[in-house]
């Protein structure tokens, strides 16, 4: 669709931009003055330029948080986005067996953060919980002991927590494809999977766009529910960026290093969304051919 | 035949969704020590107890009725800013437009963990700090874009002859946004407050540190059952039970904009 050219639309964007700028730039300066100094105190400090950049680039620890992360978030959006759509195409369309199933998909994107660590906690507790008890019928199987146990259980949470989220999503965009569509592919003899392939996917591109974009921010910044269920452990195995960063910054106190490291993380998210905003958009252009 | 299966697999997958929160429900129906003695797949005696303590000691409910007040500020602050900026993006081309829609989206992907102590001193400088006003300004930050972004969305759905013609039958802006453009994209407008609610209603970090006692979130009251003795599940799992249910009641208000079909593309 041509738009309209026309600078007076600014004005439909100030407030937007005020309310946003009042909460962005004001605190990202301040981050930002972290970072080029050494604090130890209140009226305190020295500048010391890049150096903690420097520092925290050259961190080892930094470095297998940050490739700990990307296997989350790969692997996050590899169950998530098959599994919401695929959820999104098996529900009713109409009546009350599509609004039970809307509200029941909905809940656990309502459950507070750090309840989602606490549900977790009692569901896979060995003596307590039933998934724990269970599992631990079979194979012994204990979060909080073993690496590769600490993963399964928050890769169940993560799974559990946002795959409604793209579920909903894929949700409204298939509600939003007129009938007439399904109508002339009915006609054409389309199997189910060429109007999945020709018809349900290429409409639903500006909702995937969103829900892609939304679970790699959302499970890359990822803080509260690990650091209830496993708190970065056992060991470091479960200690993503943000859990790091905290450590860092919040608790260890050292605003200059924590103020460069989420500057850096800042950056690497801002990249990586923007490259797959620009892929997504550009697979879309290719489809509507 | 084929039908049935999907059908099925859908039915499986809500009854593993529903599983762990079945499993608090249990919880919160039995008393800590119960909890701790015995494993039970339901709960034997059910007690009251748990909830009884959260309805009546204020320091408990408040935390429900704290989140509730700036969460609902939230929704309404990003909705009345979002709706003409998401007009203006999906109408017209202006300086910077671009550049401005994806700024406006780099705000969510700030670590909140170290905006935190900024956001905390910035209150603090202004006053603001412990009211409602300030945590709904503070998600502003992340739920403003969001609502811009979905909202914008379902704007470009709308043909633009509709705007056409209405300026051409005579509408000023104000009077064609708010009683024809709105009502036509009204279920985009349900679906943005509901995640405006969502995004508010569940992010802890910045909430629990721009107050201290008068908007306490309830997120922030729940880290209180770890007493000495250790974690009290029962009282948490009524807690965490409660949480969900302002949210679905939400869900069901907006239940019909969401699966009646965004008519959006048929107007």
């Amino acid at each position: 669709m041509e738009k309209w050219e026309n600078n007076k639309a600014w004005f439909l964007v100030l407030p937007v931009f005020v309310i946003v700028a009042f909460s962005a730039i004001i605190p990202l300066m301040t981050v930002v003055n972290y970072s080029l100094q050494d604090i130890w105190g209140p009226g305190q400090s020295v500048f010391v330029g890049i150096e903690w950049f420097e520092e925290m680039l050259a961190n080892k620890r930094l470095h297998d948080a940050l490739w700990r992360q990307f296997l989350f978030s790969g692997l996050v959006l590899l169950i998530e986005m098959p599994l919401g759509i695929l959820i999104a195409l098996a529900m009713p369309k109409r009546g009350w067996g599509a609004a039970a199933c809307l509200v029941t998909i909905a809940i656990p994107l309502l459950v507070p953060w750090n309840t989602i660590g606490t549900i977790w906690i009692i569901f896979t507790r060995p003596d307590i919980g039933l998934f724990g008890a269970a599992v631990n019928k079979f194979i012994a199987f204990d979060h909080t002991a073993r690496p590769l146990d600490a993963w399964i259980t928050l890769m169940l949470m993560e799974v559990w927590h946002w795959t409604p989220l793209v579920a909903l999503l894929a949700y409204a965009g298939l509600r939003a494809i007129p009938e007439a569509y399904y109508q002339a592919a009915k006609i054409d003899g389309a199997s189910d999977w060429a109007t999945f392939w020709y018809i349900q996917l290429p409409k639903m591109r500006g909702v995937l766009t969103i829900a892609f974009l939304l679970r790699f921010m959302d499970s890359f910044l990822i803080y509260a529910e690990p650091f209830v269920l496993t708190g970065g452990g056992p060991g470091n195995s479960t200690t993503f960026l943000s859990i790091y960063l905290v450590k860092i910054a919040l608790l260890q106190f050292d605003l200059g290093p924590g103020g460069a490291f989420s500057l850096i993380y800042f950056v690497i998210v801002i990249s990586f969304s923007f490259i797959f905003y620009q892929a997504l958009q550009r697979v879309g252009k290719g489809e509507q051919v | 035949m084929k039908v049935k299966k999907k059908t099925v697999g859908l039915f499986i997958y809500l009854m593993l969704l529903l599983l762990p929160i079945y499993w608090m429900l249990n919880m919160s129906l039995r008393s800590n020590a119960d909890i701790l003695a015995s494993f039970a797949l339901y709960p034997k005696g059910i007690t009251f107890m748990n909830y009884m303590k959260i309805f009546t000691d204020s320091s408990w409910y408040m935390g429900y009725v704290n989140s509730m007040i700036f969460v609902t500020i939230n929704t309404i602050i990003s909705l009345f800013v979002a709706l003409p900026a998401a007009y203006a993006f999906s109408r017209y081309r202006f300086l910077g437009d671009k550049h401005m829609f994806f700024w406006l989206l780099t705000n969510r992907m700030a670590p909140t963990a170290v905006f935190a102590l900024p956001f905390f001193q910035l209150y603090s400088t202004i006053g603001l700090l412990d009211t409602h006003i300030a945590v709904a300004l503070a998600h502003c930050l992340f739920n403003v874009p969001l609502a811009v972004w979905i909202l914008e969305g379902f704007m470009s759905g709308v043909p633009r002859e509709i705007d056409e013609t209405a300026f051409i039958d005579g509408y000023s802006f104000p009077r064609f946004f708010i009683t024809i453009f709105i009502p036509l994209i009204r279920a985009g407008v349900g679906v943005t407050a509901f995640f405006c609610f969502m995004f508010s209603w569940v992010e802890l970090l910045l909430a629990r540190t721009l107050t201290v006692t008068n908007a306490k979130p309830i997120g922030a009251i729940m880290t209180r059952t770890i007493s000495a003795s250790g974690l009290d599940y029962g009282l948490l799992a009524a807690a965490g039970i409660l949480t969900i249910i302002p949210g679905m009641m939400v869900i069901w208000f907006v239940r019909n904009y969401l699966a009646k079909g965004f008519a959006m593309g048929r107007v």
